[in-house]
């Protein structure tokens, strides 16, 4: 995977829920764009019009904590999410987000070392975020490889689209 | 050995001898289920990954419509007809409208066994637990993934051990255990770990009553959340299936993160205060607070022991006539057996509306979605803003004691009087 090199679109707090990134109410819907146009809805007002494609979002401990729904990454990534970075992240939604193909990464205090607006330098195979503005380099576990080679892929369904694919 | 008992089953069903946490391992899924919110994305992947049919599993993948019964919009009616034709065509398990929750059912009929492994695309997937089963939550695509392979990687979590001593008071439900352990360990308490829970006053609960304590394990970020199969789980799944099973325990030596004690034998109707489930309190901390609507159901208290305390407290009564009180029985088996014992008569001759067999209004989706401004004392599993309708509707989280002496009285009751 490339360096990742976005600017911080917000810097949410600890706890954010899957309820709060894609309601309950469009949990039928299951295409990118669609669930993009409702993430965050009804919590971040101006979230539609602030994200741009590349972004990258901070929070802080639990991101993503409760519900399974895979929605949630979906809507993040058709957001233009190209990355989030927490202190911690809920499982369910840490498993979700790899298999969709949006990095998530988990870097111990950034969310005391960000602020909105700052362009972050992510190496994901290095485990390195460095901060243009403060010059700041924090460091991360990097994934296992083979999580790493779901990534590299595109996510879970192309990973295993390329090994069906091949086989035929 | 000494093995906590999700390292055992991990373990086992990855071949190996031990396991420890922080490896990866690669297990093999006994079992699997998706309800239809996660299974029309599950279908999606299943078609963009190319798959002919999906991989048979020892115990079977299920689909069971629960979260949106009956459809209430369009959408919902086409994703539910695209479910029934998934199923029909690979010859799958599947649950029809009104049937009931899809974690309740799989106990009821015994396809979710003590010692199995199973993976659901829903995060409540944890109170599986309750009858001794490895069982955690996943999403759609990584459940399309088990029906490619039959196994999944899992990182083998540590384990917080749980003794829950004392004797319960009379009042008091396995709900108001859980909450109480919640507002002690917090909502990252048990963060990529496994809770196993122990002790004289989990060994007294019932079945139900367990389902509400592994069932919340997930509010507190655990990855699975265990009690170990006894005698009465044993005599419960014989009943309910022929299918051989192995009761899995942890060793008597096994190495925990942390060990946490609690003595129930006090303990007060408990209560999460929004926006959080572990800003829990004593109910009588926040009596008097006015409600527009009470929650009986859901997958963690919509059991017949459920009801039938509801009842108890409804009987004779009637419910506050500012209050929407909506009652769900989880499974028609459920609903059958309150019906014989004249539970549901009581509840309906209070006032209380009956809903079909489902998840109601937890999920937000309709079935008694909640306004601006309003608050709801709900027996469900979350009370993040939004969960149930508007951000702006206060949830608070109870057991259905509390929630029907609530409906009664229109505000936040502590259901001690009536019991």
């Amino acid at each position: 995977m490339d360096k990742i090199k976005g600017r911080v679109v917000y810097k949410l707090g600890d706890d954010i829920g899957t309820d709060m990134i894609l309601a309950g109410r469009y949990l039928m819907l299951t295409g990118d764009e669609e669930l993009a146009e409702h993430c965050f809805e009804g919590h971040i007002k101006d979230w539609k019009d602030k994200v741009k494609r590349g972004d990258i979002l901070v929070a802080g401990e639990n991101f993503g904590c409760e519900s399974s729904r895979e929605h949630a990454p979906i809507s993040l990534k058709g957001s233009g999410i190209a990355a989030v970075l927490a202190e911690s992240f809920g499982r369910i939604f840490y498993r979700n987000s790899i298999a969709v193909g949006l990095p998530v990464i988990q870097v111990s205090g950034i969310s005391k070392k960000v602020e909105e607006g700052d362009i972050l330098e992510i190496e994901v195979e290095k485990g390195t975020v460095a901060n243009t503005r403060t010059k700041e380099v924090s460091h991360f576990n990097p994934f296992p490889d083979f999580i790493q080679d779901f990534m590299d892929e595109g996510g879970l369904t192309k990973f295993v689209r390329n090994r069906i694919n091949k086989k035929a | 050995m000494s093995a906590t008992f999700a390292e055992k089953i991990l373990a086992m069903k990855s071949g190996k001898n031990k396991v420890s946490p922080g490896e990866f391992v690669i297990a093999k899924v006994d079992s699997s289920l998706a309800n239809d919110v996660t299974a029309p994305l599950l279908i999606r992947r299943f078609q963009e990954m190319g798959l002919e049919k999906p991989y048979k599993l020892p115990g079977g993948f299920e689909i069971y419509i629960d979260h949106y019964v009956p459809a209430p919009t369009i959408r919902a009616a086409i994703e539910h007809k695209n479910i029934r034709e998934f199923c029909k065509r690979f010859d799958l398990y599947f649950s029809e409208t009104g049937n009931g929750g899809h974690l309740r059912l799989p106990i009821e009929r015994g396809h979710c066994r003590p010692g199995m492994l199973f993976v659901g695309a829903d995060s409540h997937t944890v109170l599986l637990g309750a009858v001794g089963a490895f069982a955690a939550g996943i999403g759609s695509s990584e459940q399309t993934y088990v029906l490619y392979k039959g196994d999944l990687w899992f990182k083998v979590p540590e384990t917080i051990k749980v003794v829950v001593d004392g004797k319960l008071p009379e009042y008091a439900m396995g709900k108001d255990i859980i909450l109480k352990i919640l507002g002690d360990l917090g909502e990252t308490g048990a963060l990529y770990k496994a809770v196993e829970y122990t002790g004289p006053a989990i060994t007294d609960l019932s079945i139900d009553g367990r389902i509400a304590v592994c069932g919340l394990t997930l509010e507190m970020g655990g990855k699975i959340g265990v009690i170990e199969a006894d005698d009465k789980v044993v005599e419960y799944m014989k009943q309910r299936t022929k299918e051989p099973f192995e009761v899995v325990k942890a060793d008597k030596d096994a190495k925990y993160e942390k060990i946490h004690h609690v003595d129930v034998s006090n303990l007060e109707p408990q209560i999460a205060t929004p926006p959080r489930m572990d800003m829990v309190k004593d109910v009588k901390e926040v009596e008097g607070l006015p409600i527009n609507e009470s929650y009986i159901g859901s997958c963690v208290n919509g059991g017949l022991e459920d009801l039938a305390v509801a009842a108890k407290i409804l009987k004779g009564r009637k419910v506050h006539p500012e209050v929407r009180c909506i009652v769900i029985p989880q499974t028609k088996e459920i609903y059958q057996n309150a019906l014989k014992e004249g539970y549901i008569q009581a509840i309906y001759e209070a006032g209380a509306l009956l809903a079909p067999s489902g998840c109601g209004p937890c999920v937000g989706g309709h079935m008694g979605v909640m306004a601006p401004g309003e608050r709801v004392v709900s027996t469900g599993c979350r009370n993040f803003p939004g969960r149930m309708g508007s951000p702006e509707a206060e949830i608070f989280v109870a057991s259905p004691t509390t929630a029907a002496a609530s409906a009664i009285e229109g505000k936040i009751t502590d259901p001690k009087k009536y019991l």
